[in-house]
Formats: C-alpha cells, structure tokens, sequence
C-alpha cells in the first residue's frame, strides 16, 4: 500500500510542478520582453509588476468560445491540443532534480531515449492542427513543423548520444552520477548543438517560421481559440522547461554545484534551469527569425556536423582516459 | 509492409504468449497477461483501421496508435529500450514523414473515394502471407521460451547492448552497411544529373 501512495505523490508532485513551472516562465518571458524592449505591458494588475495579468488572461481564455470550424476534421481538430501538451507532462517524470531516490518521478532505464522519443511524438499535436484546421495557412504551418522537425531532431540525438558515450549509461539519474565538472568543457559544443536543436524543436525564436505570424498568420494554431488555444501556448512553455531541465541534467551537472552539498542539489537544478529558460527568452527578444532555407542549412550543414565531431570528440577522450 | 511485419509481430507475440501460458496455467493468468492480451488486441484492431480506412491522414494517426501499442507491448515484457526505440523512431520519424508526404499532397478532408485500388485482393494475399509465415516462424522458435517478468529486467540497455555487441556484432555491421549503401543510393537518385537542369535552363 506504501508503494501506492509513493508513487501516487510522486505523479502529484509532477503533476504540481507540470502546471506550475510553464506558467512561472510565461510570465517571466512577458516581464523579460517588455523590460528588455521597454513596452511594459500592463503593470497595475495586482500590484508588483502587474502579476495577477496571468490570472487574468486565464480566466480570459476559460471564457472565449471554442471554435471549431465548419470543414475542419472535428475530433483530430479537438484532440491535437492534448497530443502537444501531454508529452511533456510524460517527459517531466523522468527528469532528476536532485541526487537521492526520491528526487525523481519515475527512474526510467533508458532515459534519454525516453525524453527524445516522447519529445519527438508532441510535435504530432501541430501536425495534426495543422491539417486538421481546413485551413491553408494552418497547412503550411504544419509543413515547416515537420520539415523543422525532421531536421533537427539528428543533429539532438547525436549531441544526447555523445553525452551517453561519455558517462556509459543512458539512464539520466546515471549520467549525473558520473558527471564530473570537467565534463562541461568537454561536452560543450554538443551542448550547444543539443540546446539550438530543442529550440528549433519547440518552434522558439529564432526558430519560428512554423508560427511566422507575418506570414501564415500563426501557422498550425491560426482557428484555434480559447482553452485549446491555451492548450498550446502551455505546451511550448512546458516545452521550454522540459528542454532547459534536459540540458541542465545532461549537459551542466544538474544537481551538482560548486558548493552547498547533496542537500542543497534541487536549487542548483532549478537555478541552471531557470538561468537557460532566461537564455530562451533572451534569444527570442534579440534575434530576427531565420528564413526557412537558412534553418534547414542550418542544421544540415551546421548542426549535424558538429554533433559528429563531438561524438568523435567524446570517443577519442573516453578511449584515452579509460 | 512494413505495418503488416508489425501486426504479424504482435499477433506473433500474442500466439507466443498464449503458448507459452499451457505450461505455466492457462485458467489463471496474471494481470500482465491480461494487459498483453488487451493491448495487442488494440494494436491489430488500430492496425486494420490504418489499412481499411478511406481517410488518408486518419490512416496515418491510427498507424501511430498502432506503433505506441507495440511499444506498450514491448514495454510489458520489460524490453525498456526497445519500446522508447519504437516510439522514436517510428512514431517520431516515420509516422512525421508519412504526415510531411500526405501534406505536400494536400490530402484531403474527408474520404478518398480514390484511396483503393485494384492491387487491393493482391495486397490482402501478401500480407495474410506474410502474416503466417511471421507467426509460424516466431511460434515454431519460441515455443518453450517463458520471459520470467518478476525476476531481473530481461530486456534493459545493458542487456540488449551487450547481446547485441558481443553475439551480433558482424550481423550489426552488415546491417550498418546496408543501411549505409541505401543512403547513398538515395542521394545518387535525387541528384539531378549536370544536362538535366540545362535543360530545365532553356
């Protein structure tokens, strides 16, 4: 029965962070962008900087009207916004916070393999809107999701691949156990290449031409409204701590620090974490967005090479040291 | 194709399973068994939406559930790593590019009238036949083998890495080499030849 209610708390404890974290970095990319681009935005809502704005526009998408439009495919319409956000929730269960058991939802064996795969299968949620939605611009939108997709999801697993190599296991909770401090040198380009690819994977700036508002108006998302419309603005926040939380585990140490002992390992997760999601909407404030031939150069000709030099990088060390 | 290699396994491991299940009691079967039975009946039952059904793109979503159901039954039988496989690869790569293709086509909403055709008694045959000599061939190998799911994982990394890198080294690599001579062979295929594009040129 112990075990039950074990792993039972285990899923709440995700399940809390699951809601929580999106909505703590949403509403940090709006304070970031206004600030950085001084458009403050509403600031009186609530008292310090305008918080309860996110409140607000909670309650605004609970109250909009859910359209569904008359030739859309109705139930691949409905359920696409589930197929985006679900996997990430998925995704969070196996991400390690800190160094004891009990620091991580579900220990999974073949962790990277986990966290890549159920990734990969989110993106499935604006395939499925793009097509569904009877809409020309949802369709193209779709397109460059999955031409983006197939791109750059090589270039991510070779950089994950390198990292595996180096601590001999896949497993996330055994990376970190082997994880030394001069692994983050060692492993920095694939860190790089791993961290540009999940933002080309997430559709982030630079890496929006899926949603480029200017030109198909907001891609796959263009007849959504209301809840499922939040729905998917959700999942790319998810989407953005599950990528930050997976490069701090697997590229920055996660729970190892310069100091503050095991103890202290959850904040240092956290910290590295939140310090990337900041990086996130850093990039999106000061880059112009690529055009889709430069993504796509990108990654073939940028990004995949790179992940190979690290691979052949991370062999030649582990083969030296040993 | 294929899709019908993966029904015929999934049939193939349902067969296996119930085989298997004489010798350690047939009328009392676990909770795992029971989930295996369940599932792989789900995987046929989405695996022949995906082939009957006139919807291209729903073809195409029911092909993802019968792939996650296959993971699903690899995962019951604690083969970890080649369930996350499958998912990755099939249902994040193949299932992306099948739905890439279908778009580029502007597959329509709604049926496809044209979606048959009259290959339709021909492609039945092979698949049935296929089908057959999978399950016959797994049945025939497997017959005694019982997985002992409470005991150490049979089917974790380590295990399938050092089974796969220590006894099927030479078959890996050949594999690897295929692989390798249909990559080159598709890049030799979609490269326009030098007169082609003068031509395209006038």
């Amino acid at each position: 029965m112990n075990d039950v209610l074990d792993v039972a708390l285990r899923l709440l404890v995700v399940f809390a962070v699951f809601l929580v974290l999106p909505l703590v970095v949403g509403q940090t990319e709006h304070k970031v962008m206004a600030h950085m681009q001084g458009r403050l935005g509403p600031m009186y809502a609530g008292g310090f900087h305008g918080w309860a704005q996110l409140v607000a526009d909670g309650v605004k998408f609970a109250q909009k009207e859910d359209v569904v439009p008359k030739d859309a495919d109705r139930r691949v319409f409905q359920l696409a916004p589930a197929v985006a956000l679900l996997p990430y929730l998925l995704v969070l269960v196996a991400i390690p916070i800190g160094p004891s058991e009990g620091a991580v939802g579900q220990v999974v064996d073949a962790g990277i393999f986990f966290v890549l795969a159920v990734m990969g299968v989110g993106v499935l949620g604006s395939l499925m809107a793009g097509w569904a939605s009877a809409n020309k611009f949802s369709l193209l939108g779709g397109l460059r999701t999955a031409a983006q997709l197939l791109a750059y999801e090589l270039p991510m697993l070779l950089a994950a691949a390198s990292v595996a190599m180096a601590a001999g296991t896949v497993s996330l909770p055994g990376i970190l156990n082997a994880f030394e401090w001069w692994w983050v040198p060692w492993q920095i380009v694939g860190a790089l290449v791993f961290f540009v690819a999940g933002l080309a994977e997430l559709q982030r700036p630079p890496f929006d031409m899926p949603v480029a508002d200017s030109e198909i108006i907001f891609g796959a998302y263009t007849e959504y409204t209301g809840l499922r419309f939040a729905l998917f603005l959700l999942a790319e926040y998810a989407g953005i701590v599950v990528l930050c939380g997976l490069t701090t585990v697997l590229f920055l140490g996660g729970w190892h620090g310069p100091f503050g002992g095991d103890g202290l390992g959850w904040v240092w997760t956290l910290l590295k974490t939140a310090v990337l999601a900041f990086v996130v909407i850093w990039l999106r404030v000061s880059y112009p967005r690529l055009r889709e031939d430069q993504l796509q150069k990108l990654a073939w000709t940028t990004l995949v090479p790179l992940a190979l030099a690290q691979i052949a990088l991370t062999g030649i060390v582990k083969v030296a040291i040993q | 194709m294929i899709l019908a290699a993966h029904t015929t396994q999934a049939a193939a491991q349902a067969v296996r399973a119930a085989g298997a299940a004489e010798e350690h009691g047939f009328l009392s079967p676990t909770g795992v068994e029971i989930a295996f039975v369940l599932v792989g009946l789900v995987t046929l039952g989405a695996a022949l939406v995906t082939v009957t059904t006139r919807q291209l793109v729903h073809a195409a979503l029911w092909l993802v559930v019968a792939l996650g159901g296959l993971a699903v039954e690899y995962l019951l039988l604690t083969a970890e790593f080649i369930a996350w496989v499958q998912v990755l690869i099939y249902v994040g790569s193949v299932v992306v590019l099948l739905l890439f293709g279908l778009m580029l086509t502007k597959a329509p909403i709604g049926r496809s009238p044209d979606a048959d055709s009259r290959n339709k008694p021909v492609a039945a045959a092979v698949a049935l036949a296929a089908a057959a000599a999978l399950v016959w061939v797994v049945v025939d190998a497997f017959r005694t083998t019982w997985i002992d799911l409470d005991g150490a994982v049979q089917g974790s990394t380590e295990v399938s890495g050092e089974s796969l890198f220590r006894h099927w080294v030479l078959p890996f690599e050949a594999l690897s080499v295929l692989l390798l001579a249909a990559l080159v062979g598709a890049i030799v295929l979609s490269r326009k030849k030098p007169s082609d594009q003068n031509e395209e040129r006038r």
